[in-house]
């Protein structure tokens, strides 16, 4: 019986991880797919972010009270992660509890300090079920969540509840053995939350408290192999990518736009063209700004994957606050979505192959992207250092310079700037007028 | 009194301690004058020894890169670079947050070094070297001020304090609007918005930020950029408060109440 426990569970954790890292070298093939961007730079002030922003969830304390609730779910996830390296030890070796006898006395201390943020976790969830579903904060109804993200985000929630009772419930059942002096079940002391409550199985049978324990055993470990397996198709993908993104945000000020060397290089040829003679010829023709996934950088579409969907960057949009079309967190899903298609594509062709659609038009539109004023509130909201600005304005640039499409006021302020020197139709003669008024 | 361009000084050999960057907006908009004039008091009074380029000055190119037309803006800056390395430029100031971060972490890239300083920061510095005195009981002691953190200021290069710190001088009280520091509201015209119509939708940025302002009940809102200016003036016309509530830029208040 236990040889056959310990094969299936090895059998059930090999295909568990090989079917994980498939799709996560599908979403790296992905994520690379993007231009070349070195963000290596200054890895001093990049780990600062990763434990600043990643560990110590930063940002969230912008709204102190869902942060205080988030990092109770944060940090049930990441310590949890020791006890499931015990359940997996346990599966393989066909041992029970087997750290007991390494840690000794600190091992009830410890699985009691998960219990307790087993309970932090499903109130949290509790918590957050109720504010998307019943109290309907304004960024959780938006159209932006219609369909898939938001019962994905149900999903997540629920999943995590369940995970976390079944957890409890399982050492209940222990403690409750535990208390009758069973043989395989090793004494190991109360344990926090489930010593008080192993009394409410008292009434219970040796056989349904072995059943509820091997029960609540594997359906949590087949739970969780599950759950990493929905994570690369779930918005919740951001438990692992929040790392790497805070390691590889910018450092720049948030002002500033990436500048554009091959338009540099050709302004600089035609306003100094004895310059031109030295200068070897570039490779190929550059494309002006993004008009698919593959235009945008490595970075852009790591952001794309990071990206949780809970609108922050949206509620701060004064677009979006005023009724535009542009959303920036739909920005983001758009990316992502069209990155997967291009990933399917991939998959089935063995190279992209046309599919005549693109990310610009096919998902984002004009009307959106014409809408947004660059003030920075998504990018200073998102709490994982993700920029729609950044995809935005690469978009933007894709517009004006290879189709020639902008509003007419726009072509008449760039054929000012050209012909004027100012965005306004006034005379160059006429730009120290307040100087010469004041110097009468 | 003389303002003085940087050819002039150029050709008497010398070289003044400022540029003054007046950018197009202060240069044309008839309103926007008004801001540059006030500062260039300030300048003038404290004594401190600043050129503007005058009929020389181009536009940054700004709202044509935000826009997405790289081409244009590159052209003005490369030409702009050219003529402020031409004039051993160092140091530069203007009142405008769209000048100032486009002077200070975009023309770097193209060879234009230089140290950029926008208003509110130096006077800020003048007000703490002494250089600008207030009025005793000034016009605006005990009145309720907001100020407007504009996003190329404030999120976009991190300047929330020093502006706040220059109306603390003025004695009266400051009120902050719901949205402030680095959750503050945009005003509208930030990304070239300035210069076309707004896309569809149920308000106008302008008349948003305009009605948060006059909510506070505020006399005064203090704004640091000409673009807000005019975005937060629509937006407390369309209010009706036009009469009570007056959109003034820092350099303004200061210029009023200076001894």
């Amino acid at each position: 019986m236990r040889i056959v426990q310990e094969l299936l569970f090895i059998i059930a954790f090999s295909v568990a991880v090989y079917l994980f890292s498939t799709k996560v070298r599908q979403i790296r093939r992905n994520i690379l797919l993007g231009r070349d961007e070195d963000l290596n730079d200054h890895p001093d002030l990049r780990w600062k972010n990763v434990l600043l922003l990643a560990f110590g969830q930063k940002k969230m304390f912008r709204n102190p009270m869902v942060a205080v609730l988030h990092f109770f779910v944060y940090a049930g996830f990441i310590i949890i992660n020791l006890e499931i390296l015990e359940i997996i030890l346990d599966g393989i070796l066909g041992t029970h509890r087997v750290f007991v006898s390494v840690l000794g006395s600190l091992y009830p201390v410890l699985i009691g300090a998960f219990e307790v943020l087993a309970v932090l976790v499903i109130l949290g969830c509790a918590i957050f079920l109720i504010r998307r579903n019943i109290l309907k904060l304004r960024r959780f109804i938006s159209k932006d969540l219609d369909g898939w993200p938001r019962s994905d985000a149900n999903y997540i929630l629920i999943t995590e509840i369940v995970l976390m009772t079944l957890f409890l419930t399982m050492n209940t059942a222990d403690q409750q053995m535990q208390l009758r002096g069973s043989a395989h079940y090793v004494t190991t002391g109360p344990f926090l939350i489930t010593g008080s409550l192993a009394p409410l199985f008292s009434g219970l049978s040796d056989g349904t408290l072995v059943g509820l324990e091997r029960g609540g055993w594997w359906l949590h470990i087949l739970g969780v192999l599950a759950f990493l397996n929905y994570l690369p198709y779930s918005k919740h993908l951001h438990i692992i990518l929040a790392f790497p993104n805070a390691y590889f945000a910018s450092l720049e000020p948030m002002g500033e736009m990436e500048n554009m060397p091959a338009v540099q290089r050709e302004v600089q040829l035609m306003l100094q063209p004895e310059l031109a003679a030295s200068e070897p010829a570039p490779e190929g023709i550059p494309k002006f700004g993004a008009k698919d996934v593959s235009d945008l950088s490595w970075k852009n579409l790591l952001d794309a994957y990071s990206c949780t969907e809970c609108g922050r960057c949206s509620a701060a949009c004064p677009a979006n606050l005023t009724g535009k079309t542009l959303s920036p967190r739909k920005i983001m899903m758009d990316t992502r979505d069209r990155l997967e298609e291009v990933g399917r594509n991939i998959n089935a062709n063995g190279t992209f192959t046309d599919d005549g659609k693109t990310l610009l038009r096919n998902y984002i539109t004009e009307e959106e992207l014409r809408a947004c004023t660059t003030c920075n509130a998504c990018v200073q909201e998102c709490p994982v250092s993700i920029s729609p600005l950044d995809i935005i304005l690469q978009l933007r640039r894709h517009l004006v310079m290879e189709e020639s499409s902008a509003p007419t006021e726009w072509t008449g302020m760039f054929s000012n700037i050209e012909n004027n020197m100012a965005p306004w139709k006034f005379s160059m003669d006429d730009r120290d007028k307040w100087a010469e008024e004041m110097n009468q | 009194m003389q303002i003085k361009t940087m050819a002039t000084y150029a050709a008497n050999g010398e070289t003044p301690e400022i540029l003054f960057w007046v950018g197009c907006a202060g240069s044309f908009d008839q309103r926007a004058q008004k801001i540059t004039k006030a500062f260039a008091t300030i300048l003038d009074k404290t004594g401190v020894q600043f050129a503007i380029l005058g009929k020389e000055e181009s536009c940054t190119g700004d709202p044509a890169r935000r826009a997405g037309n790289e081409f244009i803006f590159q052209m003005m800056a490369q030409n702009n670079i050219q003529l402020l390395n031409m004039y051993g430029v160092k140091k530069i100031v203007t009142a405008c947050p769209h000048c100032f971060n486009i002077l200070k972490n975009e023309y770097p890239a193209l060879g234009g070094n230089y140290e950029v300083i926008h208003h509110t920061t130096f006077l800020q510095s003048l007000i703490d070297e002494g250089k600008i005195r207030m009025k005793e009981g000034g016009a605006f002691k005990g009145k309720k001020i907001t100020y407007h953190d504009s996003c190329y200021l404030g999120r976009g290069n991190n300047i929330y304090e020093a502006p706040r710190k220059v109306l603390e001088t003025l004695d009266a009280e400051l009120v902050e609007m719901k949205r402030c520091r680095s959750k503050g509201l945009c005003c509208g015209a930030g990304g070239a918005q300035m210069f076309k119509e707004e896309e569809k939708g149920n308000t106008r940025i302008n008349f948003e930020r305009g009605r948060e302002a006059v909510d506070t009940g505020a006399s005064v809102i203090a704004a640091n950029c000409p673009f807000c200016m005019t975005m937060l003036t629509d937006g407390v016309k369309e209010t009706g408060k036009e009469d009570e509530v007056k959109v003034l830029d820092i350099a303004e208040l200061i210029a009023m109440n200076m001894e």
